[in-house]
């Protein structure tokens, strides 16, 4: 019995920690968005809902328990069936969903809104980075996670931001109606901000949508949620949300970058500048699979030594431009530039003792792209 | 027959029966999504030309987006990446294919539509998507997209995304697989 | 209305078996086989449930390893134990195991050894196909186990193993998963069928359908289940196979297939098969709680209704797996009418219990505590289930570890419990000794911490962000996972003390009558305890009987 007595005191304990433990930030973040915000009363109100059944229900239980020990003497009674109580405890419940389904409904129809958009960006989730693609403004890049691998290992220490920062966040302006066109390379991925409410599965082949107006500047991180193979906890997504002079600004910047990349294609470029680019592209988009000594791992190959790939320069090429068939090497032509691709492949044939001393111009990338 | 070889009998038909409607629900599920417009999916086949007025109060965008995938060597480009129409006003948009190789390749395009609801007013008159292709090596092919948005289109879409990803068909198997998708009833 | 007294064939029947358990011996006499010979070639309900039951308790601790291992890793951020790719195998190998190789055995065993004693039949309806469905299952989680030490190892795609991440980007192990999941799917179907013909067939003279123990009731319909959806997991992994092996593509969308359809038709398997692992458990309780209350279930006939009716909409809700991959609008709504609906008859089975208690005359022996820790915390589970049908909120809490809290609430203190429940409430019968109360009582109240330490945090970290099935997670989830690694830990370790129980109650312990439970009422408690390996050679006869149930 002072079992008993023990648990009714823990789980009176947990109903009453439950409020303190909300108000330390422990539950569902109430986000930046409308549509954020709605979500979180839903959430609170039907949780606040089912405490007040569970209260009822297990306090009848608990109170039976007690009172009608047979240590005490209680005698069973034998009473069952009763066609009222039966019916009560049907609609009665009946009667509650049909209250939680009314708001539910009107969010969910918020939600599904096909309107027109301020901003389109594609979003495609790849093995294990995401693309942005920002559709009115010819401007795209790869987010990857930042996070080191000593910080992983443990032979540095962790960042407050570890596992959730990436080389490039999405930059998005707020206010503004943004539209994600959601989409994936390979496996299916799931792209997932918190603070925005928003979450969606990016399925190889097919196309979803979703938007956001996000209502305050601000960082705003969350992570791949579908299970997408090895990396899947390493793919975090960043929103950098911006006022829309400060947006302009960065655009104009990003596409002057562009510009001058793009420029820079048709001159010769030095070893040099290749390989330290290369080494910038490696890092961010190869290492994950091949590692950063170009050791790989498990399925995905070792690229010091490799033979296949450094007889062949015109293999090479096209194994990292149209990816390899049938191998989860994806196809990077659609997301790396003329200079990034060339730098990478030459950082890769003179990289680790490779030294072949090949070296790809971006001209030549170029050429084929075209 | 005793009593409980009747039961198993009875039990061992719903189980056959169950694992073929397995199988039957994926053209089910397939003309499922084109009644419905779940998914996205677009008609895989010339649809005739719903002869109905344009609708001149109404604008819709449509916005097309061309992807590649691994391991075909093509790249597809829209080269008109966005137009303006009116409902039930057919449109013509000119997409162009390069195989960046030296080799014939065949490849096929695979579209989407988004909102999904309105992949159901979407009518394509003509499409490259309806078949694989074969394209020479260095080749360039100009081939067109005749569609139609039918004046039904639901008020509060304004703006129709199509999405064409491309994907490599094994040349040997282009038959085979073209019968596979005809008995999957897939898309094309 | 007075207290119902003791089934009157009481009597009559203790002696029908006492002559059986004679014949047994005098089987024994002409020297059946003996040795392993007679454990892989026995048809008799009792050893072949015995089978199951210690299968199901050795991949329960098989899966549990597994789930230790992810907990060790998840017990501090960053990588220190595993790889993500072996961190991958775990989790699938865990889920897999648990599923097929833990919980639905473990019902299958129960179902054999009391179907047939408690609707009076002598065995199960098909002896030797019982036998071949229980020899099935070792080959097939051999057979998985295996894929763990071949080349790319075991499968790591999670147990749900979506396309295309189990077709085209599966390790070469994935294909020998497949033909290990067909022979386990044949093995339940198999089951199935068996039980089926069992209870229409063989119930003692006098027994209507309305008769039968709640347990018998809930096996019944959840042998329905396994026969409708077993084949479309069957059909699913065949797509698989092919697609992997011989070109075609279902699930492919460069080839015209779809990979959200994988997904609708796993679903469509998938629900059905949550409810056929919580059902029997509701049997369980159901013959429990009025056991220890001494008093009958409140409503027999609502429970029956209430289990039909949960069956009938696990049809109609799987899509609520998958909110997030793209949906119109009515298809959510849809879908999240008909999964709010399944509160209201699993509202009825608790109201039932609780009410059930109400007035009772209760007592607080090993079963009982394990029942009642499964209404309290199935029914935390069942409030979580609510919470995600919810379709706005479900798009933040899907994929996250509320989800992981959710099933594991419904499934562990739920579906395990409930096992854990009927195996030492039935314990005297199968062994005619008492479970040792006082480690009974250890291991209950260290497995109700160990759980609650670890499921109960999982709420909070998927709240505050974290997804599933990840090797490695931000600080800010810290806490919450070294609280939820020592509480599993706790649990695992705990389970030690459920092996000592049984080898105890083997060996030896305080004798138990024909009816070890003094509120106990069904057909199983007539005989004597042990159960000998025959029982109800001679029918008995209820027809003269008052109708025990409305």
């Amino acid at each position: 019995m002072r079992m008993v007595l023990a648990w009714v005191t823990g789980m009176g304990a947990a109903f009453l920690l439950a409020p303190a433990v909300y108000a330390n930030g422990w539950n569902m973040p109430v986000g930046v968005t409308e549509i954020s915000q709605d979500i979180y009363s839903l959430h609170m109100a039907i949780f606040w809902i089912c405490v007040v059944i569970g209260v009822v229900v297990f306090a009848v239980m608990f109170y039976s328990l007690f009172r009608y020990r047979r240590s005490q003497g209680a005698k069973a009674d034998n009473f069952h069936e009763n066609t009222t109580v039966e019916v009560l405890w049907t609609t009665i419940p009946l009667l509650i969903l049909v209250g939680m389904a009314l708001p539910a409904t009107a969010t969910l129809q918020k939600m599904y809104d096909p309107s027109g958009a301020d901003l389109d960006v594609m979003v495609t989730g790849q093995q294990w980075r995401w693309h942005y693609e920002y559709l009115d403004e010819d401007i795209s890049f790869t987010s990857s996670m930042s996070t080191p691998g000593t910080q992983i290992r443990g032979e540095e220490e962790r960042a407050d931001e570890y596992l959730l920062d990436v080389d490039n966040p999405l930059v998005l302006p707020v206010d503004q109606k943004v539209r994600f066109l959601l989409t994936s390379d390979d496996v299916i991925h799931s792209w997932w901000v918190p603070d925005l409410a928003v979450k969606q599965d990016a399925i190889p082949g097919f196309v979803n949508e979703n938007w956001v107006r996000i209502e305050e500047p601000g960082i705003y991180r969350g992570q791949c949620t579908e299970l997408c193979g090895k990396d899947h906890a390493f793919m975090p997504v960043v929103v950098h949300a911006m006022e829309q002079d400060d947006y302009e600004e960065w655009l104009a910047d990003r596409k002057e970058e562009a510009e001058a990349e793009a420029n820079s294609v048709d001159r010769e470029w030095e070893m040099d500048e290749l390989m330290e680019r290369g080494e910038q592209v490696y890092g961010s988009v190869c290492a994950t699979c091949h590692q950063d000594d170009g050791s790989g791992s498990g399925e995905f190959p070792a690229l010091a030594g490799n033979e296949e790939m450094l007889d062949d320069v015109d293999w090479h090429i096209d194994a990292v431009v149209n990816g390899v068939s049938g191998t989860p090497m994806a196809a990077f032509g659609g997301n790396l530039n003329a200079v990034e691709l060339a730098s990478v492949i030459t950082y890769e044939r003179n990289a680790w003792d490779n030294d072949t001393g090949d070296v790809v111009q971006p001209s030549e990338i170029q050429e084929l792209l075209e | 027959m005793t009593p409980v070889q009747k039961t198993v009998t009875r039990t061992v038909v719903v189980l056959i029966g169950m694992f073929f409607f397995a199988f039957a629900l994926v053209p089910l599920y397939d003309v499922f999504c084109r009644v419905t417009g779940l998914n996205g999916k677009a008609a895989n086949q010339p649809q005739a030309m719903s002869n109905e007025e344009a609708d001149t109060s109404r604008y819709v965008t449509v916005q097309f987006i061309t992807r590649s995938s691994k391991g075909l060597p093509w790249e597809l480009e829209a080269l008109t990446r966005q137009v303006r129409v009116h409902p039930g006003q057919p449109t013509e948009v000119e997409f162009a294919f390069t195989n960046n190789s030296d080799d014939d390749v065949w490849g096929r395009a695979v579209p989407s539509v988004t909102p999904s609801e309105a992949s159901l007013h979407m009518r394509k008159l003509t499409c490259f998507c309806f078949q694989e292709q074969l394209i020479g090596g260095g080749e360039r092919i100009e081939m067109p997209l005749v569609f139609q948005l039918t004046r039904d289109l639901p008020e509060d879409i304004n703006t129709v995304t199509l999405v064409y990803t491309l994907y490599p068909v094994d040349n040997d198997n282009v038959s085979q697989q073209v019968q596979t998708t005809s008995l999957e009833g897939g898309d094309a | 209305m007075a207290p119902k007294l003791p089934p009157q064939h009481t009597l009559e029947q203790s002696s029908a078996t006492t002559t059986a358990g004679q014949a047994q011996e005098h089987d024994h006499h002409h020297g059946g086989p003996t040795g392993i010979k007679r454990w892989l070639l026995t048809t008799n309900h009792k050893e072949i449930g015995t089978l199951y039951l210690l299968f199901s308790l050795s991949m329960f601790f098989i899966g549990g390893i597994f789930a230790l291992v992810v907990r060790a890793e998840l017990f501090q951020p960053g990588l220190q134990l595993v790889e993500p790719e072996f961190f991958n195998q775990m989790t699938t190998m865990h889920g897999l195991i648990m599923v097929f190789g833990a919980v639905m055995p473990a019902f299958v065993g129960l179902a054999n050894w009391m179907i047939p004693l408690q609707v009076g039949a002598p065995d199960m309806a098909l002896p030797r196909l019982n036998n071949f469905s229980f020899w099935l299952l070792p080959v097939a989680f051999g057979l998985l186990l295996s894929t763990l030490f071949m080349p790319g190892g075991a499968p790591n795609f999670g147990w749900t193993f979506y396309a295309p991440l189990s077709t085209d980007y599966g390790p070469p192990s994935t294909t020998f998963f497949i033909f290990s999941l067909h022979i386990a799917g044949i093995s339940s179907i198999l089951g199935a069928i068996n039980i089926i013909a069992t209870i229409l067939n063989m119930r003692a003279p006098g027994m209507r359908m309305m008769d039968m123990p709640l347990f018998v009731w809930t096996w019944l319909i959840t042998a329905f289940l396994l026969i409708a959806v077993m084949p479309v997991l069957a059909g699913v992994i065949t797509m698989m196979l092919m697609d992997i092996n011989f070109g075609t593509s279902f699930f492919d969308a460069g080839g015209g297939g779809d990979p959200v359809l994988f997904q609708h038709l796993f679903w469509f398997f998938g629900h059905p098969e949550v409810y056929i692992m919580i059902l029997p458990a509701f049997g369980i309780v159901s013959a429990i709680v009025p056991a220890f209350a001494r008093k009958p279930l409140f409503g027999y006939a609502s429970m029956v209704y209430a289990t039909a009716s949960i069956a009938i909409l696990s049809f109609l809700v799987w899509v609520h797996h998958m909110f997030v991959v793209g949906l119109p609008l009515a298809a959510e709504l849809f879908f999240m009418y008909t999964t709010m609906l399944i509160a209201v008859p699993t509202g009825v089975k608790v109201f039932n219990w609780v009410t059930t208690l109400f007035r009772g005359s209760i007592t607080f022996e090993t079963p009982m505590l394990f029942a009642l820790a499964f209404i309290v915390m199935f029914t935390i589970g069942g409030f979580s289930g609510l919470m995600l049908a919810i379709v706005p909120a479900d798009f933040q809490y899907h994929d996250t570890y509320f989800v992981v809290a959710h099933f594991h609430y419904v499934l562990v203190p739920g579906a395990v419990f409930a096992i854990i429940a009927g195996a030492y409430y039935w314990l005297p019968k199968w062994t005619g000794h008492y479970p040792d109360e006082r480690l009974g009582r250890w291991h209950f109240w260290l497995s109700v911490i160990g759980v609650n330490l670890t499921f109960f945090p999982m709420h909070f970290s998927g709240l505050a962000g974290m997804p599933r099935r990840i090797p490695d997670y931000a600080l800010q989830f810290a806490d919450f996972n070294m609280v939820s690694s020592i509480g599993g830990f706790i649990f695992g370790v705990s389970q030690l003390l459920f092996i000592a129980v049984l080898i105890k109650c083997v060996r030896g312990g305080e004798k138990a009558p024909a009816k070890a439970w003094d509120g106990a009422e069904d057909l199983e408690w007539t005989v004597p305890s042990p159960a000998p390996l025959h029982t109800f050679e001679t029918p008995p006869d209820l027809t003269s009987q008052a109708p025990q149930r409305h």
